[in-house]
């Protein structure tokens, strides 16, 4: 039992992943990915054979705070080592920012069990805040961030009241109905911009302009370098949230309100509090997100966040595990990655999401990484 | 009936579900620090009584009282606040959370429920995780000394005696005045039920003044630890008084046996 809380299992299999994606970021052509998919595949189902996944894995869960600092200088690596190609950074980007989002919903599905189909919604409504803030004020840049998500918890509220409602299937449909109503909205309106959407001008602090390349010397810099440490700031610190979240009277009650209300409310909980607390919590990081997105990308537009988007960040939540964060990072990977870099199935993108949802619903209905049993202090229960 | 030692006291209770009477102008009161067994036929009103009295349902009329307060229409927070605590005859646990926290969860009232005090205060919430983690492994142990290890595994791991054990628990945690168990013996074996009754008298000898109402169908459960009956039927109360005299009740034999 000793070897189960040793790092060094942990920070190899970390190793591992990261030259894997370095390669996988850098693969142009269309065999070479699908090489690389299926070379990863077999790797991981050898070292499933041999009982190495089960080791990596209880080093990771005994380790969570020098591997979570891991992955952020994991991260840092791969993009110091793609530091000159545009859409390596861009992808990792919004890889991050999407995490952020799943983060997001993962307080309100995962811990509390409100269903939120809107996600991709909330994404916009802190993306277009983002686009009116910049362009009609001068609040500086940073605050704009926060604005985003706090101009989409301040939209979420207004679902609060039918959501607190009803359950299940019908505070399911209310959020659907949200999500079209938020496109249709956006369309028609002329002073968003209409379908055209709007165009976003690039984060700056203090003067410095985030869209700059930096050139120092010789080396010229990538300027989604600067978005990628952002998104990096804002991924790492909202995993710490919504970790911390779990591992307090907060995650314990919200779980319990997710499991049976009635119960709840027979031992004193405050049933509507807490889907409120994360609804609210929920849309905020959807709208960080969002904005930063906007900004890095230069313009919104409605078609940028449909149903089918927001069924996108459900799907990745169902696929890393429901209610375990950890879960979200391979869950981004498969959904978001590997359609982007494997052009020919583009098209059948959404196919590939309902499959996946339904082979994972009928074969590993927890997810890729199930959630475990909380654990308050991470090693106060292990004598 | 109302002298100084009432601690809940039901007053013409009257529950409908539409056209079903299900509560009939109900009158029961339980002492301080008795045992009272609560029995009827199937359908007769027991867990309706149970559920009114908690606030899951309210009633069309009457009253309950409290301690001499008036519960009737709060909600069912403030009645357990109030010190009402219960099990549910169908386990209402939560499957996938351990032993630990579906315990700690009947606490609840004594957490403290700042957001940014969970997210930031750790050190202070350290100490009230402490605390919570003795007294739950400290009540664990009064009920059983095995299960007492058990405090991080799932609660799907546990047989159905030792899930009881933990429903009980989770009541019992927030020291309440008034425990209500709706059939506890429900889906054990004889000795598992007789095993669970010993831990439930044990727990009455060291928590003075708790009362228990419980819902039984066992009979030799009923006679064996309860210090009162009340037998009810239709909603209304036909009996009342030790399991001898309700047991020895022509009107009660018949609601059981039938009539020709």
């Amino acid at each position: 039992m000793a070897n189960q809380n040793k790092v060094w299992p942990g920070l190899a299999g970390l190793f591992a992943t990261t030259i894997y994606g370095l390669f996988f970021l850098h693969s142009e052509n269309q065999a070479a990915v699908i090489a690389l998919l299926a070379g990863g595949g077999i790797a991981l189902g050898f070292s499933a054979k041999f009982g190495l996944l089960k080791v990596v894995d209880s080093s990771i869960v005994a380790n969570q705070k020098v591997l979570g600092l891991a992955v952020i200088i994991a991260v840092v690596l791969l993009a110091v080592a793609s530091y000159e190609a545009h859409y390596v950074l861009l992808m990792l980007t919004t890889m991050l920012l999407y995490s952020t989002v799943c983060l997001g919903l993962n307080v309100q599905f995962g811990y509390c069990g409100v269903v939120n189909f809107a996600g991709a919604a909330f994404f916009g409504v802190g993306s277009y805040t983002a686009a009116v803030l910049s362009t009609h004020t001068a609040i500086p840049h940073l605050y704009v961030i926060v604005g985003g998500g706090l101009i989409s918890s301040l939209i979420g509220s207004l679902l609060i009241l039918p959501v607190l409602r009803t359950r299940g299937h019908y505070a399911a449909l209310i959020t659907i109905a949200f999500g079209l109503l938020f496109k249709t909205f956006l369309e028609v309106n002329d002073t968003l911009g209409g379908p055209q959407g709007l165009k976003i001008p690039g984060i700056s602090i203090l003067g410095w302009n985030l869209n700059n390349n930096i050139e120092i010397g010789s080396l010229n810099i990538s300027f989604y370098v600067n978005y990628l440490v952002i998104a990096l700031l804002i991924c790492s610190g909202t995993f710490a949230l919504v970790k911390r979240l779990e591992r307090s009277w907060i995650g314990l009650s919200m779980d319990i309100v997710r499991l049976d209300e009635i119960a709840a409310s027979t031992c004193g909980i405050n049933v509507g509090r807490w889907k409120i607390v994360a609804f609210t919590l929920g849309n905020f990081f959807a709208g960080i997100a969002g904005a930063v997105y906007g900004m890095m990308t230069g313009f919104v537009a409605p078609n940028n966040f449909t149903f089918g988007d927001s069924l996108i960040f459900v799907s990745i939540i169902i696929l890393g595990g429901i209610g375990n964060p950890w879960g979200i990072l391979p869950a981004v990977f498969i959904v978001f990655l590997v359609p982007e870099k494997l052009q020919f199935i583009q098209e059948y993108r959404f196919l590939l999401y309902a499959a996946l949802v339904i082979l994972i619903l009928l074969f590993r209905p927890e997810g890729i990484l199930p959630r475990r049993i909380r654990d308050y202090f991470p090693g106060r229960n292990i004598i | 009936m109302t002298d100084s030692k009432t601690l809940l006291d039901c007053r013409d209770l009257t529950v409908k579900f539409g056209g079903l009477t299900a509560l009939n102008a109900l009158n029961l009161s339980a002492q301080q620090n008795e045992i009272l067994g609560l029995i009827g036929p199937n359908g007769s009103g027991k867990t309706t009584f149970f559920n009114v009295v908690t606030g899951i349902y309210s009633a069309a009329s009457g009253e309950t009282s409290f301690e001499g307060h008036h519960i009737t229409r709060l909600s069912p927070q403030a009645i357990y606040h109030s010190g009402v605590a219960r099990t549910f005859q169908r386990s209402r646990l939560c499957l996938p959370l351990s032993v630990l926290d579906n315990i700690m969860v009947g606490d609840y009232q004594h957490f403290n429920h700042g957001v940014l005090f969970n997210l930031f205060c750790r050190k202070s919430l350290r100490k009230q995780y402490e605390q919570n983690y003795s007294v739950t492994k400290e009540l664990l142990q009064t009920f059983n000394e095995k299960l007492a290890e058990r405090l991080f595994e799932p609660i799907t791991a546990l047989n159905m005696i030792d899930r009881r054990r933990v429903e009980i628990c989770r009541a019992l945690i927030s020291r309440p005045k008034l425990l209500l168990l709706d059939e506890p013996s429900a889906g054990m074996t004889h000795d598992e039920t007789r095993e669970l009754m010993d831990d439930i008298l044990q727990v009455r000898e060291r928590m003075a003044g708790l009362t228990i109402i419980i819902i039984e169908h066992e009979m030799n459960v009923i006679e064996r630890i309860t210090d009162r009956c009340i037998v009810i039927n239709y909603g209304q109360k036909i009996a009342e008084g030790t399991y001898a005299e309700v047991a020895a009740d022509k009107e009660v034999q018949q609601a059981y046996l039938g009539q020709d």
